[in-house]
Order: C-alpha cells, then structure tokens, then sequence
C-alpha cells in the first residue's frame, strides 16, 4: 500500500525539447495535489513519468509504504490507478464487460464492481454498447474503476472535463472518500478540483 | 493468474469479433479457392501442383490482415494504459493477446485450410498434415505477427509497416510448411519440415511475447 509518493528533482524530454526540469512533490496519504500549467507544459507526461510509462531525462519517483520505500514496478502495477484523456474503453463492448474486466483487471471484485455501479449511476447503461454513450457517460464508466478496485494512488488527467456540474460534484465527493481512506490523488486540471487541493504548477 | 485469466478472456471475446474472427478465415479461403481457378487456369493438373501452396498462401495473408489491430486498437483508446498497469507483466499481456488472437483467427483457418487444398485438387490423404501443419504454422504467424503489429505502433500507415516487418518473419513457416506438405505428396520423408516448423513457432511463442512488450513499453513513452 502506497501511502506517500516523492517526486525529486525531476526532468523530462519530449524528443529534443525539454518539458520541464527540477519538479519536486511530495504527497502523502490523505492529500490531493492540482497540477497546473499551460497546455503543452508536461502535466501528461509528468503523470505518465509517475506511472512509469515516460523515463525521466534527471530525478526520480519514489512510492513509500507504511515500512519504507516500495519497489516501483510492483507499486505501480498494484497501487496505482491512472485515468488519462482516453477512457481505454472498447466500443465494440457493452458497458458492464467493459466495467466489469476494468475492475478485475486492476484488482477488484465482481462486487466491488457492482457497487460501484450502483454509486455513478450506471446502472441504466450497463447494456449498452460502449460506443452509443456520451463522452461524459464514457467517462463515470472509467471512473467507476477508480472506485470499485483499491488502489492508493489515482493519477488523474483533466478527469472532470466531460462531466457535469452535477456529476463533478458527486464525483468530488467520491475523492474526499477516497482521501479520507488514506488515498493520494495527483490531478492535473485547469478548471479547480471540487475538494481542497494543495496546487502545483508546471513549468512556471 | 486471475488476472491473466480476465485479460484472456477478454482477449478473445475481442479477438473473435475483430476483423470478422472465425468467419473471416472461411471467406478468406472462399475466396481463393474461386479465384485462383480463375487466375490460373482451370486444368486439374495444374490447380493441384498449386493447391497446397495456395492454402499457405491465403493462411499467411488472412492472419496479417487481422493483425493490425492487435495492439493498436488499444493503444488509440487508452486500454494499453491500463493493460500496463495491472497485476500480470506486459509480456504476459502480449503472450494472452496473440494466444487468443490464435484461437479466433489461426484454428479456424486452420480447418479451412485442408477443405481449400482439396477443393483445388489435393489429394485427401494431405489433409491431416494440412491441417496439423496450419495449426502449427498459424500459433507462428501469430506470434510473429504480433512482434511487427507491437513495432508498427504510434507510426502512420501501421499496416503497411506490419507488412513488411513480419514478411521476412513469415517466410520459414510457409517453407517448411508447405514442405512439409509437398514431400508428402511426393511421398518423401515430411516429419523433417513438420518439425521445424514447430520448432519455429514455439520459438516464436517464447521469444516473441519479450520483442511484443518491448515496443510496447516504447510506444508507451
């Protein structure tokens, strides 16, 4: 269980070009970061560097646990939830095999899964294919991964665009759950996240 | 290994509707089996010198025609994210994708092929090895095939880079495949070829998946 998170000194390229250099964060368990900065500042690429799909050019990722620093492939590929600007969806699937192999893939149960459900709503979606669902549709069935399987660290990228005012706000109350629960959330946003975020800026 | 499980199942379920699945392979060879008469000639004779080396032919082009979106599908929609991120490793990933991608593409051609081969004139006694040798020639394609689709991934065109990458990876199979198959006819010593075509597969099988997640990682970064 990943209950803080240090990123040191870190720098990433993308090709010849420089994104950002020297950003430090700690999060600890119970904390919620915004990241912030101008399109094309690296707020992806520094979510995808935390999820270990980008190798940073300096610097590294930490994940510690409750009895020091974890390894930080078995940390990812057990703690960490991260929801980028795609949904990972198949439109071919109806919305429940789709929800249902997210979940057990990332580590939850069918219950788990049920419940979450139940939670966003998805009820009434369940059998239809993905591809007759709405952007914001698409994206509480994502979401409803991050709630169905435990996972500490949910890494975010602009997770509430598609939604609306009111689903932003449930899914506000969802995060401060999860924080509670000794969760870490890393969201990279322009618009302000619907709980008490400390914020970070990119590339300023 | 639950994990492996949900993924394999998934896989298949994808796999089995991606590009037509099983019933691809039978229009595939329908296909052929009409055309080539049509192409080159119809006298029996000649349509049974050619008739085993064509079913080859039409199994080597049908599974790269549903190769293309083994990975790349989910690498458009964000799945390979997730795929990265679970319990089981990328190359068991990779070992699950072309497994299934196998059992819903390879197996069934593998079954056409032998009634192909006979329609065009081949004798009946072939059709055990045509079909052990497209089994097995198949299990190759597709782990070949899935190292050309991973490396095609993020490139424009992918397809036609699959193409050429997995050309020179699909020569052995077809060789000692269609070998095999023609030493038999010709009543000559067939094992020899069988084996190594096997031997190409499983190798590919056990190297592959570890070439597969390797580009994948890159396309990843």
């Amino acid at each position: 269980m990943i209950s803080s998170l240090h990123i040191e000194d870190l720098a990433v390229d993308r090709g010849d070009r420089r994104l950002f250099a020297g950003f430090g964060l700690d999060l600890r368990a119970g904390e919620a970061v915004a990241l912030v900065g101008r399109n094309g500042a690296g707020k992806t690429s520094l979510l995808r560097a935390v999820a270990g799909f980008v190798r940073p050019a300096a610097g590294r990722v930490r994940f510690a646990g409750a009895a020091g620093d974890l390894d930080p492939d078995e940390a990812r590929s057990g703690g960490v939830h991260l929801l980028g600007h795609h949904d990972g969806l198949k439109t071919t699937r109806t919305a429940w095999e789709e929800l249902l192999f997210q979940v057990r893939w990332t580590g939850g149960s069918r219950a788990g899964a049920e419940a979450a459900r139940e939670r966003l709503d998805l009820g009434p979606l369940c059998d239809l294919e993905v591809r007759k669902l709405s952007a914001g549709q698409r994206r509480r069935l994502a979401l409803a991964r991050l709630v169905a399987s435990p996972r500490a660290l949910w890494l975010l990228d602009e997770p509430l665009a598609p939604l609306d005012a009111a689903r932003r706000a449930a899914f506000g109350a969802l995060m401060a759950e999860h924080l509670a629960g000794g969760g870490l959330i890393l969201a990279a946003v322009h618009d302000p996240l619907p709980i008490a975020a400390r914020e970070a800026e990119i590339g300023a | 290994m639950t994990g492996f499980l949900v993924l394999f199942r998934r896989e298949l379920a994808l796999a089995w509707g991606r590009g037509g699945g099983p019933l691809l392979a039978l229009a595939f060879f329908a296909c052929t089996a009409t055309l080539l008469p049509l192409a080159v000639g119809s006298q029996p004779a000649r349509l049974a010198a050619v008739a085993t080396g064509s079913a080859w032919l039409a199994l080597a082009l049908a599974s790269l025609l549903s190769l293309e979106r083994l990975f790349a599908q989910d690498y458009e929609d964000g799945a390979l994210d997730l795929l990265a991120l679970g319990p089981a490793p990328l190359e068991a990933v990779a070992f699950a994708k072309c497994l299934a991608q196998w059992l819903a593409a390879g197996a069934p051609l593998a079954f056409a092929a032998p009634l192909a081969a006979i329609a065009l004139g081949a004798s009946t006694a072939l059709a055990p090895l045509i079909f052990v040798a497209a089994l097995a020639g198949g299990l190759g394609f597709s782990f070949t095939g899935g190292i050309g689709a991973a490396l095609s991934l993020g490139g424009r065109r992918g397809g036609v880079l699959i193409a050429v990458i997995v050309l020179p990876l699909f020569a052995p199979p077809v060789i000692f495949g269609a070998g095999a198959v023609e030493a038999m006819a010709g009543g000559l010593d067939w094992r020899t070829g069988l084996m190594l075509l096997c031997a190409y597969s499983l190798a590919a099988v056990a190297l592959g998946p570890f070439a597969m997640a390797a580009a994948c990682r890159n396309a990843l970064s």
